[in-house]
Parts: C-alpha cells; structure tokens; sequence
C-alpha cells in the first residue's frame, strides 16, 4: 500500500514514459488505453459512414458500386467489432467496475492487458485486408455471396476472429471480477447499476462470443479449402451459417446496449440526486434480457427460409424481451418523479438517450412482428431502427459516460458549454440523419444500395445533410475533451455529489485507487 | 509492476486478493469462464455434426468405415492415461514434490506427443487416400456424392481439437519448467492445477469426438 | 416536432396497397404507429414533464426517497406484455395467411442470379426484368437462385422472401389493383445489387392471356431483338454509350483492339490483344472468363450459356454491332 496521505502521486504519473503504459496492468491505464484506440476506431468508422451519405446524398454515383460496398462492410465491421462492442465494456467498464467495487484492480490484470492486444491484433489484421480487395460482404458476412467474393474478406473475418478473443479475455474478467473482488459489505444488491450491466454483458461475452469464433474459422476454411458446410452444392446450407452467425451477433446487440443502460442508471441517479426507482427490477431485467436473447436469434431471418414454426417462436420470444426493456425505461422516467435535476451534459445524453431508444425501443416491437416485418425487413425502416437503438442508445451512453467520469480520469473539467453544444448538434444531427430513415423503409427503400430511384431522393439528401451535422458535433466533442485535458481546471473529487465508490477517491485516483480499504454499509443511491 | 512479480513461496499473493486462498479460487472461477467458452466454441461444430449426420445417415456412415478405429482406441487411451497422470501431477504440486510433480508432467506432454503423432499418421494416409475436405476430395470410388462434408467436419473437429491438444502441451511444459524450478508448493499450485482443467476438457471433448467420428455403426 | 408531421403522413408513408396482404399489414401497421406513438408520448412526455418540473432550485435541494412501488411496476410490466402478444398474434395470423397459397394459385418461376430475375411460365413463356401477372387472381412464386442469395421484395404487395440457391423458396399475392409496381432484390448480393430491379405488371386477365401465348420478338429486326435483351439482361452491369459501368461501354466497342490481361484462355499468363469480332463477342457471353480485358480483371460476369436463344444471341451482337 502506498503511503495514506500522499495525494499528489496517482494512477497517470504513477510511472512514467509510452513503454509503461503499453506494459501496464492497471486498470484504469488499459481504460484510458481502450479509449484512444476505441476514439481512433471510431473516428475512422464515421469517416467511412460520411463516405456512405456522400454517396447517397443523390442519385446516380459518385463512387462505383464496389467500393461503396467496402465502405459499407468497413463502416459497419469497424463500428460493430471495434467501437461499439468494446466501447462500453472494455473502455470505460475497465476504468470504472474496480472502482465501482472498491476492488485495487480487475481478477486478471495481464488477461487484461492481453485482450487489448488482442484487439490492437485483430484490428491490424482487418485493416490490411484494405490493400488486399478489400471486403464487400457487409459486417455480416452472408453465405454464399463471402464465400465467392474476393480473398480480402478472410482478413476481415480472421480479425474479427481475433478481436472475439479480446472480448471473451475482457467477458471472463469481468464476471469473476464481480464474483470474488467486490469490497467489505458489498452484496451483489450494493453494486452500482452499471456493474449490473456490465456483469450481463459479460456473461453474454463469455458465451455467445465463441460460437462467432467458430462461425468465422468455418467461414474462413470455406473460402480456403472450400468444406461445403454453407455450400449447397456438398449438401451445406448457406442458411445454417446465418443461424451460426446470429446467434452470437443477436447477443452481441445486448452486449452493446445492457451496459449502455447501466451507465443511464448512473447519470439519472446521480443528476436527479435520487434512489433509483426499482433497483431490483432494474438490475433483474439486465439479467433476463441477457438470459432471454439467446433465444431470439431467429427473428433476423422470418423472410431468409427458415421454417414457419421457429419464426413464430422467434417473434413470440423476441416479445418477452420487450418487456424488462420496458420496465427499465419506465424506472428510469420515474427516478425523475420528485429529483432535483440538474442539465450538465452527461444528463444531457442520458435524457437523449432516453427519448432516442424508446423510438429505437417501439420500433423493434414493430419488426419483431413477423407480419410487419416481412415488409420493413432489409429496409431503411431496419437501418434506422439499429442507429436509434445503437448509436442513439450506446454512443449516448458512451458519450454521457465520457464526460460523467471525465473529471474522475484525467483530475480535470472541460468546458460545459462545449459539452452541451456537441451534444445539440449530434442530438438534432442524429434525428435529421435517421428519422427520414424510417420514412424511407417503410416506402421500401432496400437497405445495402448503391444508388436508388428518384422517388427517395429527398429523403435521402435530408439525411446526408443530417450526417454532417453529426460529423460536425463530434469534432466540436473531440475539441472540448482535449481542450480540458490541456487547459482544463483542476476537479474536485465529486463534482457531481454522487455516491458510488469512485467519487470517494481522489481525482485521479491513486495506483491502487483507494487510500485505505472501502466499506459499505448501504446501496449505492442513498440520496436522502 | 506488483502483480509481475509475487513471492509465492510463503504464501504471497497479488496486491489485488485479500490472501492467497482468495487469489487461487479466483483463478479457478476463471478458468472455469474461460472453459465455458471452450465447450461453446466447440458446441458450434457439434451442432454442425447433428445437423448433417441426420441429413445425410449415409455418407456419415461411409464416411465412418474409412477411419481406422484402432488409430482413435489407441488415441483415447493415451488420452485416458494423461488425464491420470495430470492429476498426479497437481497431486504432487500440493504435497510440495516439484520433482516428482514435474515427472507427471512430462509423462502427460509426451502422452500429448503420441496423441499428436497417431493423428498426423492418420492424416498423411487419407491425405494420400484423397479422403480431402468438401472441394477437395479426390478419392475415386466413394458411394456417396457428398462424402466430401463428411471430411470436412472430420478434418474441422479433429483439427481444432488437435490445435487445443497443441495449445495444452504448452502450457504443460511451461508448468514443467517452473516446477523444475520448484516453484510450486502447497499454498501456491495455481498454474498446474488451472491447466490440469484445461486438460481434462481437451481429454473429455476427444471421448465425444472418437464415438461420434470413428464408431458410427 | 416529427411527430405531427409523422400523424400526417401515417396514411400516405407505406407504398400503395396493390395486393390482398397490403391491407392487413396496413391495419396492423397503423395499430403498431398509434400504440407506439402513444407510449413515446408517455415517456417522453413525461420525461420532459418531470425535467423541467424538477429542475434543480437551490445546491441542496431534498428529494423524496422513493425506491420501488410493486403496483405501479406490476402494471408497467403487465399492460405492455399484454399489448406485445396482442401485437405478435396479429402479426402471426397474417403471417399464417402468408404462408399458405391456395391450391388453384397460378404459378411462376422466378430465377435470380446476379444482377436480373428471370421470370418462366408454364407456357414456356419466359421474360426477363419485368413479368405480367393476372389481375385478381392468386399468384403463386417459385423460386431459386443460380449463384448468391437475393430476396425478392415488392413493397406494393407488402411480400419479401430470400431467394437461395439449391432451394426453392415460394411466395403468394393476389393482385388487387392493375397497374405497374416496382420489385427490388433486398438480400444484399454485389455490386450490382442495386440494379437488381423488375416491374411487375398487374393486367386484367383477357390481357395477361393473350400476353402469355404471345412472341415477344415478333416482327421484330435483329437488331431490335438486340436492344430488347440489352434493356432486360446486360443494363445492369453495361452502359449502350462508351461509358464503363461495371463492365465496359458497348459504344464502339465492336471491333476495337482489345488487350487481354487475364483468363482462362490465355497461355502462360502472357497478355495478348484481340480485334472484338463476332466470336469475340459470343465467347465473351457464354464464357466470360475465357479473355478479360485490361481494367476488367476483378469484374465478375456470370456465362449466360444456355440462358440466351441463338435469336437473342444474335439479336444482343447484331446490336453491340450497331452502336458505333
């Protein structure tokens, strides 16, 4: 332990030069290692999606079809593997769950180091798949199309391969990091929301993510060796690989979103000064949704062949899945009821997050309809409703939990006002961008095309002018966090008057982020 | 760093666990997790094989007779036997025997080399054969249009069950190093008995891979 | 507010209703908006409601201590679950109905492959681009794919199946309305993808059957029969100006110097140059990856063998003939 009183030391000044850091088996530095990658991954996948709305903005090309197809698969492999799906856990969840659970670290701490390699590896790995064709597949790799398209699809598959193993290394970590290192008198009903969050989605990392593993090596020896196992022609089936590919990837949507709704928990919380509402329903329904969408994978595929039955069991299935998502909507509206609410900006997103996913939220009841999905299937309509749920739901919640935790990172605030202006421009960017989207499915747009009829032209250019927006927001939110991190003043330990365990450190918090051993003695939304 | 470099041999362990109890069931809940993943992995291939063996009885049943079920009885046992000796091995890893436990170990590697060796023999005859996965199959004579598959989910199954095997006898001889170097003792025996998991699964998935491949009869 | 603007446009924003399905759907779609809009209302609603009600006043302001209420949870669990299988046996019945052509449906064999559908009757008729349907009478779709998977979508008729190779997949509508409705392929499969489109004509009957026994090249030159083909198989992936799409420009194109980098005719690898002649240009149909030319190397053709009558054949050279 290091000495009590000495506060002028912590966890970035701790040791000091690049090779500590790329050595490093503290949590919160492999957090803040997730963030530059996880930032740098996403600012090339929006770069690719900018490309996709250029594009579109009208009919008729201005690139070929080929290689809007690439941006398209890049956009959306980029996006799903390397932003969205360690964005939550792998970045701000390693920085966070220790300190949530007043633990020194996470279980495995060179696991953890190790998994980031994985995906720095994995990600290379797809990069160069760039200068060698390219992939053309979508991020989802449908048989038999990968399987005769160019080799530079194996790239991406074998890298996607790998940054599975960076998941499962960070799924396993976390589990039995909230199993076994949680502080005196922290009981599984103590932890934060956001551990509840994080503790499903890696139990959904630990299980789901192998069978995508597999899926991917049977890809990649179908396109090498050719083993027939998707391929009609040996008695395969092209369609058994989109039973194999969903049943991880449906996973993979709550892997994306349970901790997201985690992290609301927190905001809501916190900016209300108020007990959550429901803790135990809120932190069950994490559970159940993560148990319950192993069995749903089937409704991605009501139009692909599969049999009539399984789709009625799919839709039936997919419903129950509404409700807990439901319940925790309504908890978090209701924690409002009496609080005393303040609009700092990562309230701000926690509000957007709640008014984009119920959008996001009811129009999934719409396509998990098998009727109605039959016609919005592979439409628009289904692009719009995973940007409500994905980037409305999840990069809300990373950007809120960004500027949340912010001050606990670096020690430093940043500029309010800044904050609260992205997050205007990305708010309205996002719904211009994706609102025409709906309009557009439901006028039977195809998603996945180059070019399209006049017919859809506005709508579309709408939507493009939407993304610029966006683009716009983001680069005023990358100024505003690098602004504070040189010129920001100086954070107190609490800003925000919370009253999880990492507020009760000092910002940053020391190496081992307590100075003496934390106890707890209540819940952890005592407001009173 | 401090978790780098522990002294283990009075009972010492990361800065992060309360005590070295603590530290070593935490690392058998992981990796306990991490065989989770293992069994799903494997569950995907498992699932393939039922699929196909019940669409197609026959070739699966043809495809059985070119297997020489000697090579995969043989295989078991050897298997069978390094189960046992690994468990010897933690065995003596408890009872503060580094010597007697490094022994077991190496006896389970080249248990591990024999298996291997019987496989890659098996492989270069049906590679010779033609008996070659989906596209590549070149074996004239073969009664069914489609034995092709049945090779392919051969050659994937043993094939990742053959890289686990690989995988195991590493980490077996990185065990055997250290307990030459007498690092185990009765309060710190993590790695061997975290590995000595591993390898029963590796042993367990190979009982389900020799019926379902060699004896479909 | 969208809001307003979507209530608005409830009506006029799905396609309009060409089939017996499109009219369920409709009604379960306009159940699906108002019951979504109503709960977005609620939420949102109350979200700013309780935002703006609850702003913070003073830096220490109290609040209420309010940490669950089984009532008031139970019946938020409860009322929506109850509206989810209201709205999932809804969608199932009508997808029963889907799913179940009658017996007396007349049917058509629809073929994807990349990029255009091809469309066989009984008759022996075959089109291809665009295909006639009967007014008024169920309609039965078999269908299959010659390489990828491509669904076959109609908005109009609120229909969509995937279409996969080495499988038949099938699909039933009864026209309601005559008229000519856009078909797109909504499975994703290449760069022509988006070019993949046909017109399906809803004609009345009388019309559909003289339709059906009737030649579609008759009284026709070569050179028309050409153009006929050009617009239903090669538009996809070849422009009639100079133009490269995905494969080159037919402008010109006849009896240029091609240099051939790439193929299976080629010996050695070594690059060779080609006058496009007549067998050129039959060659280049039936076999396309005999001689590729330089800038075509990656292009993907698929062999229009046995696809093609010797009219059509002749029909689609005498017409790359004439473009000059």
């Amino acid at each position: 332990m290091s000495s009590a009183a000495d506060t002028s030391k912590n966890y970035l000044n701790h040791e000091k030069g690049l090779w500590s850091w790329l050595t490093t088996v503290d949590h919160k530095r492999i957090g803040i290692m997730y963030m530059i990658t996880v930032l740098l991954f996403f600012a090339i996948g929006g770069a690719f999606a900018m490309l996709i709305r250029l594009e579109l903005f009208a009919p008729g090309g201005t690139f070929e079809a080929q290689v809007y197809n690439q941006f398209m698969t890049f956009h959306g492999a980029i996006m799903v593997f390397m932003v969205i799906i360690p964005g939550i856990p792998a970045f701000l969840g390693n920085f966070v769950l220790p300190l949530h659970l007043g633990a020194k670290d996470v279980a495995f701490p060179k696991v953890n180091l190790m998994s980031w390699y994985c995906l720095i590896v994995g990600a290379i790995i797809s990069f160069i798949s760039l200068f060698y064709h390219g992939a053309d597949t979508g991020w989802t790799f449908y048989t038999p199309y990968s399987i005769q398209t160019d080799n530079g699809t194996i790239l991406l598959v074998l890298g996607a391969f790998v940054m599975g193993f960076s998941s499962i290394l960070t799924g396993v970590n976390f589990v039995a990091t909230t199993h076994r290192l949680r502080c005196k008198g922290m009981g599984f009903f103590q932890m934060p929301l956001f551990v509840w969050g994080l503790y499903s989605t890696a139990i959904l990392q630990v299980i789901a993510t192998p069978v995508l593993g597999i899926t991917l090596l049977l890809l990649a020896a179908e396109k090498i060796m050719g083993i027939g196992f998707f391929d009609p022609k040996l008695g395969g089936d092209p369609v058994l690989f989109q039973h194999f590919f969903w049943f991880y990837s449906h996973p993979a949507v709550y892997i994306m979103i349970l901790p997201a709704m985690g992290i609301i928990s927190e905001l809501i919380t916190a900016f209300s000064r108020k007990v959550i509402f429901g803790y135990k329903a809120i932190a069950f329904s994490s559970v159940g949704i993560a148990a319950v969408s192993f069995f749903v994978w089937g409704h991605h595929m009501f139009v692909s062949g599969q049999s009539e039955l399984a789709g009625v069991i799919f839709s039936f299935l997919t419903m129950l899945v509404g409700v807990p998502t439901a319940i925790k909507t309504f908890n978090w509206v209701a924690t409002m009821y009496k609080g005393s609410i303040q609009f700092q900006s990562p309230m701000l997103y926690a509000l957007g997050f709640l008014f984009l996913f119920t959008i996001g939220g009811v129009t999934g009841i719409m396509l998990a309809t098998m009727a109605m999905d039959v016609h919005f299937h592979d439409t628009y309509f289904v692009v719009a409703h995973f940007h409500y749920v994905m980037v409305g739901g999840t990069l809300m919640a990373i950007m809120g939990g960004i500027y949340y935790w912010f001050p606990k990172m670096f020690g430093k605030m940043y500029s309010e006002l800044g904050a609260q202006l992205s997050f205007v421009l990305i708010f309205v960017g996002f719904n211009v961008t994706f609102f025409p989207q709906f309009i557009l499915g439901a006028k039977g747009m195809p998603r996945r095309y180059h070019d399209y009829p006049e017919a859809f032209s506005f709508l579309n250019s709408v939507s493009s002018i939407g993304s610029w927006t966006i683009g716009l927001g983001f680069i005023v939110a990358l100024i505003v966090i690098i602004h504070g991190l040189l010129k920001g003043a100086k954070a107190p330990d609490n800003p925000w008057g919370a009253k999880t365990l990492e507020w009760q450190t000092t910002s940053p918090p020391p190496h081992e982020n307590f100075y003496t051993d934390p106890v707890v003695t209540g819940g952890p939304y005592e407001y009173r | 760093m401090s978790t780098a470099n522990v002294d283990r041999s009075g009972g010492g362990h990361a800065h992060h666990f309360e005590s070295a109890e603590h530290e070593f069931d935490t690392s058998k809940f992981g990796t306990w997790l991490f065989l989770c993943t293992e069994v799903l992995m494997f569950g995907g291939l498992f699932v393939a094989y039922f699929i196909f063996s019940n669409l197609f009885p026959e070739t699966f049943l043809e495809g059985s007779k070119y297997l020489d079920w000697k090579f995969g009885a043989v295989n078991t046992a050897v298997l069978l036997f390094s189960s046992f000796t690994m468990v010897l091995a933690i065995y003596y890893a408890q009872q503060n025997n580094n010597k007697k436990c490094a022994n077991m170990l190496m006896i389970t590697f080249v248990c591990g080399l024999i298996f291997m060796v019987i496989k890659y023999m098996e492989y270069t005859h049906k590679i010779e054969m033609g008996l070659l996965p989906g596209d590549m199959f070149a074996f004239q004579g073969a009664e069914s249009s489609n034995l092709g598959l049945y090779f392919s989910v051969y050659y994937m199954m043993t094939g990742l069950h053959g890289s686990h095997v690989i995988v195991g006898m590493g980490l077996i001889l990185w065990c055997w190093f250290r307990a030459r170097k007498n690092e185990f003792n009765s309060g710190y025996f993590t790695p061997v008995e975290c590995v000595g998991l591993f390898w029963h699964l590796v042993d367990l998935i190979w009982i389900y891979l020799f019926p379902l491949l060699y004896l479909i009869d | 507010m969208f809001w307003v603007n979507k209530a608005h446009a409830s009506s006029s924003i799905m396609p309009p209703q060409a089939s017996n399905f499109a009219g369920p759907v409709d009604s379960l779609y306009d159940f699906l908006y108002w019951s979504s809009l109503i709960s977005c209302i609620l939420v949102i609603g109350g979200l700013v409601f309780f935002a703006f009600k609850y702003k913070r006043k003073t830096a220490n302001d109290s609040t209420a201590y309010i940490s669950h209420n089984a009532t008031l949870e139970f019946l938020w669990s409860f009322i929506p679950f109850v509206i989810f299988l209201a709205v999932f046996a809804w969608g199932w019945k009508i997808f029963y109905d889907m799913k179940r052509a009658p017996k007396n449906a007349f049917e058509i064999h629809v073929v994807g492959q990349k990029w255009y559908w091809d469309f066989k009757y009984k008759s022996g008729k075959k089109t291809t681009g665009t295909f006639k349907v009967p007014y008024n009478k169920p309609i039965k779709l078999i269908m299959t794919s010659r390489d990828v998977l491509h669904s076959f979508y109609v908005p109009a008729f609120r229909i969509k199946q995937d279409v996969i190779p080495g499988r038949y997949t099938t699909l039933w509508f009864t026209a309601t309305k005559l008229g000519t409705y856009q078909m797109f392929c909504t499975e994703y499969c290449g760069s022509g993808h988006s070019a993949m489109l046909a017109k399906v004509e809803v004609v009345p009957e009388a019309e559909f059957e003289e339709w059906l026994s009737d030649d579609p090249y008759k009284g026709l030159s070569m050179a028309e029969v050409g153009q006929k083909v050009f617009t239903q198989r090669c538009i996809a992936c070849h422009n009639n100006t100079a133009e490269k799409k995905i494969g080159p420009g037919f402008k010109g194109l006849y009896g240029k110097e091609r240099l051939i980098v790439a193929g299976t005719t080629l010996k050695d690898g070594k690059p060779m140059t080609v006058k496009a002649d007549d067998n050129y240009l039959r060659e280049s149909i039936l076999n396309p990856n005999a001689k590729k030319a330089k800038g075509y190397e990656n292009a993907v053709m698929t062999s229009f063998q046995g696809q093609l009558s010797d009219n059509e054949l002749d029909g689609i050279i005498e017409y790359i003939k004439q473009l000059k």
